[in-house]
């Protein structure tokens, strides 16, 4: 036997070399050395990996990696009012008891037999989503709303072979980014304008922009800058008279007091789920979806998994299974709709529970709570001196543009100060959005107590006040 | 005191578990709905918050409010819990079973202390825009994985953007059009893949924008190289492969591949989501390769979660590097720093960083085994399917094609066509019957290029007495298939329900995706 290897790992049972010995001689080899035949002399890793030694204990492991994550301040021990695409909420104990179950946890790709469990949660994930957005098809979640909205863009495409989107001004950076890459090089993005008193998109440059060789309209709502988008039922008309598809990309946590897009003409709805139960992660909590109503030109254009339910043999028991699977790059590889793979379905079980956990009065009571709760922020951040709460003349859902041009301090430097009394500011958009000047998003949620807004707005006032 | 026994003791020689899945028959979410009841408690905004801005909600705008209460169900927090408890126990997670039915899919052990410190407040509390000062230690993580990934691959360079390994095929996808556009090679539009390849491999560059070629194996199930010189020219965008390809087989002359590509133009990627029986053996940038992916949710150990969250690491080449989506974590030696300056970067595939509480789960897994842990994972992962290889081939009725008398690396396609012909039982009815004895058993990814597939891939994670568990109930089923074969066919009995209707699925008419769906879509019958 070799002096290689690491022997009696707890990971590895086999790597006992009595059981190494005995299965070797099964395959009439002699040595663990002999394996890897076909692998070439010179493709043959000679040196060492320089990987650092092995913690030997669970325990030095464990002593290890908390030391590291310790450097880490959270907010918790923080104060925070970033939101942009990720947002602090309250996740429900039951949320992580269930995505923390070892069945859903290490289960993958099973069948509609022995995954039933999995199958149901994420039908009724779809169900349930599908409810809030008041619509009748829901996919198996995407990687994220940035994904969802390429994908959903691609899918209005592919209905009307047209090869421009619509998208507003205003739209989060990251998700346009995502969906450059993603569309191209068959689908260009043109901007529409926004009216810089309200932020609402500018209708007059929507019509100008509009075309026959538009696919879809594409807004978010409540918008990446947190107003909300009055005009939704104007926009759906323009795209739809033209023969193009109204796109909406939603926060679903506003749905228990917004209405759903569809209801104002939407086509096609996605949105990002880590809002519902789902814990920031540093940015791994996001999870997309999309909607559409019920109709095959639309579900036939998914390239994601779509469960439906099904009966069975035995009278009285629900079966589950892929719906219209021919569709995938699973069944038809470079012929199929996109691609189809691993992406987030723990996050939409997960949802799935908040919203069973949640209900329809819960929905909306948290939607009425951040409502408050940011309008008092706005409210007494607009009291200090120079201080602008809401850069917007609109009303807003969660997330408002604090203008703080007037006050001939910089964000960034504000935002450094903040930092000192363990206060996270809002995002400085002075980069993003340069037009807006020394502007900063912030995120009001549920979370947020009285004292939390009171301090915050205590502190910038000694910022800027000393 | 009596030394006579009479208290017999259990026996339990019996060669195969007796297994039956839980089965709770649970209702639909909302079938249990009662008005009124509640889940959780919603916090209040503050009452003096409330005196001050009113209801909060009578400033939306008139169009913008929900007219109609969404019909979500009405629970008390107890019944949830037990509704997805159960459906939790009604699936098959690796955890509970020899999971090595699902093969190509790397179904290894997940170690719990790497999921228990990803889930504390240090990890899951940290938004991904706070001052850089705040999250050294994460970041301090995504760097030395970095750094690991670089010396497992011999690439220059990882991005851990991507949220899975489609994805990340898409994003070598987009780095490769990316790069010949910086040539200013854009006529180059084909790319060459293998069947034995994924099919994301193959899907992704197609939506990028390129035409596929596939090439098919030769006689003894490597990728043909006659066919690949014969479809290599001024076209050439590219390559993109498996190797060891999902048959298990490993082609040799990977690096003549990779070499009369590149002569070609054209820039090799490389798909390692079948690596686990590779580490510490070969790597990417001995064979020629540009640019590779690792499934961190693979062989990396972090979980499958049903499907995700997950990671597709993706590896470059210096040469490549400009072309990585931003942000990257860099070091100045003091702090770690997110870069954003990267001149011809392809943009963004995912929002923020990636999926960091993957990343991290993958850098505890790695440090818990070090360079000769991971070796001897790749050792015992080839011993174990070797083993395997031999002792399911000498069931009635299966063969491996291809390769003949040589070994296998991380998984084996396996053919039950002679069973299939001799009692008319078809690999999808012996996936049904595994699942009686509580196992996975995968077929194949379309199109079935070898007839009545399956493919295993044990991994490092199971013991010899877990292997030979699961060859017994193949062997069993094989008996049972020329015995009686009905039984079979008949399959699932244990699992947690029958046979179900497919013909629903492909109907407009009939499918259900939503539970309001169905609703409008069936009557009652009274």
């Amino acid at each position: 036997m070799t002096n290689r290897g690491y022997k009696y790992h707890p990971y590895i049972p086999n790597s006992v070399p009595n059981v190494q010995e005995e299965m070797l001689k099964e395959i009439g080899l002699k040595s663990i050395e002999d394996l890897h035949e076909d692998i070439p002399e010179d493709l043959t890793l000679k040196g060492e990996m320089n990987i650092p030694a092995p913690f030997k204990s669970e325990y030095e492991l464990k002593r290890h990696l908390e030391g590291v994550l310790n450097k880490n301040k959270t907010c918790t021990e923080y104060v925070n009012f970033l939101g942009g695409g990720c947002w602090q909420h309250y996740v429900p104990a039951v949320c992580d008891e269930i995505n923390t179950r070892a069945e859903f946890l290490t289960a993958y790709g099973g069948e509609p037999y022995e995954d039933h469990g999995r199958f149901q949660a994420l039908f009724e994930y779809q169900s349930l989503v599908a409810e809030l957005v008041d619509m009748d098809v829901v996919n198996v979640p995407t990687i994220d709303w940035g994904q969802a909205t390429a994908t959903a863009i691609r899918m209005a495409s592919r209905i009307n072979g047209r090869g421009e989107v619509i998208v507003p001004r205003t739209i989060c950076p990251d998700r346009l980014m995502i969906i450059q890459n993603y569309c191209s090089p068959d689908i260009k993005c043109v901007f529409v304008d926004y009216n810089e008193i309200t932020g609402q998109m500018d209708i007059e440059d929507l019509k100008a922009k509009i075309s026959s060789n538009t696919t879809a309209v594409y807004f978010e709502n409540p918008s990446f800058l947190g107003f909300i988008e009055g005009q939704g039922e104007e926009i759906s008309k323009i795209a739809h008279k033209i023969g193009a598809e109204c796109i909406v990309g939603v926060d679903p946590i506003s749905l228990g007091v917004l209405e759903a897009p569809v209801n104002y003409g939407a086509d096609i709805v996605c949105g990002d789920l880590q809002p519902l139960g789902i814990h920031m992660n540093y940015g791994g909590g996001q999870s997309g979806f999309i909607a559409t109503r019920d109709e095959e030109k639309y579900v036939m254009e998914y390239p994601s998994r779509l469960f439906g339910i099904t009966p069975t043999t035995v009278e009285g028991e629900y079966g589950f299974g892929d719906v219209a699977y021919d569709r995938t790059s699973f069944a038809k590889r470079e012929g199929g709709k996109e691609y189809v793979g691993t992406q987030t379905a723990l996050w939409g079980i997960t949802s799935g529970v908040f919203l069973s956990l949640v209900g329809p009065k819960g929905i909306w009571e948290i939607g009425q709570t951040i409502m408050q709760n940011s309008q008092y922020a706005i409210n007494k951040l607009s009291e200090i001196k120079n201080v602008n709460g809401s850069l917007f003349n609109s009303c807003n859902f969660k997330e408002f543009i604090v203008d703080f041009n007037a006050t001939g301090k910089s964000v960034e430097d504000i935002n450094k100060e903040l930092l000192d009394k363990k206060i996270f500011g809002g995002i400085d958009l002075s980069n993003t959005f340069k037009e807006l000047g020394q502007v900063s998003l912030y995120s009001v949620t549920e979370v947020h107590s009285k004292e939390d807004i009171d301090n915050l707005v205590k502190a910038i006032k000694e910022i800027l006040e000393p | 005191m009596d030394t006579t026994n009479t208290f017999k003791r259990i026996n339990r020689e019996r060669k195969l578990r007796k297994f039956h899945q839980a089965k709770w028959d649970e209702p639909i979410i909302f079938e249990l709905s009662k008005e009124g009841e509640r889940g959780i408690g919603i916090p209040k905004a503050d009452e003096k918050i409330a005196e001050c801005v009113g209801d909060g909600v009578s400033k939306i705008p008139e169009s913008m409010k929900r007219k109609k209460e969404p019909n979500l169900p009405e629970v008390a927090q107890a019944r949830v819990l037990m509704h997805f408890l159960h459906l939790s126990q009604e699936t098959l997670g690796a955890d509970l079973n020899i999971d090595i039915g699902q093969g190509t899919c790397t179904m290894k052990y997940s170690p719990k202390i790497n999921e228990q410190i990803s889930r504390i407040p240090k990890m899951t509390e940290i938004h991904p825009l706070q001052d850089e000062s705040t999250v050294q230690g994460i970041l301090e993580v995504m760097y030395n994985l970095d750094l690991i990934m670089r010396e497992i691959s011999g690439m220059d360079r990882f991005s851990f953007q991507s949220g899975g390994g489609s994805q990340a095929a898409m994003l070598m996808a987009s780095i490769v059009r990316a790069a010949h556009k910086a040539n200013g090679d854009e006529k180059r539009d084909e790319i060459i893949t293998t069947i034995f390849s994924h099919p994301s491999d193959a899907a992704a560059y197609a939506l990028m924008g390129y035409k596929i070629i596939t090439i098919y194996p030769d006689k003894d199930g490597y990728p043909d190289l006659e066919a690949l010189k014969g479809a290599l020219s001024s076209k050439t965008a590219g390559l993109v492969i498996t190797n060891p390809e999902d048959t298990g087989v490993y082609n040799p002359r990977i690096k003549e591949f990779t070499a009369l590509v590149h002569n070609a133009g054209g820039i090799c990627a490389y798909d390692q989501a079948n690596a686990n029986g590779l580490l510490g053996i070969t790597r990417a940038r001995e064979a020629g390769f540009d640019m590779c992916f690792f499934n961190l949710h693979k062989t990396f150990s972090t979980p499958h979660g049903c499907g995700g969250p997950a990671t597709g690491a993706v590896g470059v080449t210096k040469e490549l590097e400009r072309f990585l989506p931003i942000p990257q974590v860099e070091f100045d030696g003091d702090k770690y720093y997110l870069d954003y300056n990267i001149p011809d970067t392809v943009g963004k595939v995912r929002s923020f960083y990636g999926v960091p509480q993957v990343m991290l789960k993958a850098y505890s897994w790695i440090r818990s085994l070090g360079t000769e842990g991971l070796y001897e994972v790749a050792k015992v992962a080839v011993l174990n399917n070797n083993y395997l290889y031999k002792k399911v081939t000498e069931i009635k009725g299966v063969e491996a094609p291809y390769a003949k008398g040589r070994q296998r690396v991380e998984q084996v396609r396996y053919s039950l066509n002679t069973l299939t012909k001799d009692t008319g039982v078809t690999s999808e009815d012996v996936q049904r019957r595994m699942f009686d004895y509580g196992m996975h058993y995968w077929t194949s990814h379309h199109p079935y290029i070898v007839p009545q597939p399956f493919t295993l891939e044990p991994t490092e994670s199971y013991s010899k007495d877990e292997l030979d568990e699961y060859i017994e109930v193949l062997e069993q089923i094989s008996k049972d298939s020329y015995e009686n074969p009905e039984l079979i066919k008949g399959a699932p009995y244990n699992s947690v329900v029958h046979r179900i209707d497919e013909t629903t699925l492909d109907d407009p008419e009939k499918w259900a995706i939503t539970w309001r769906a169905y609703l409008k879509k069936t009557i009652k019958d009274e």
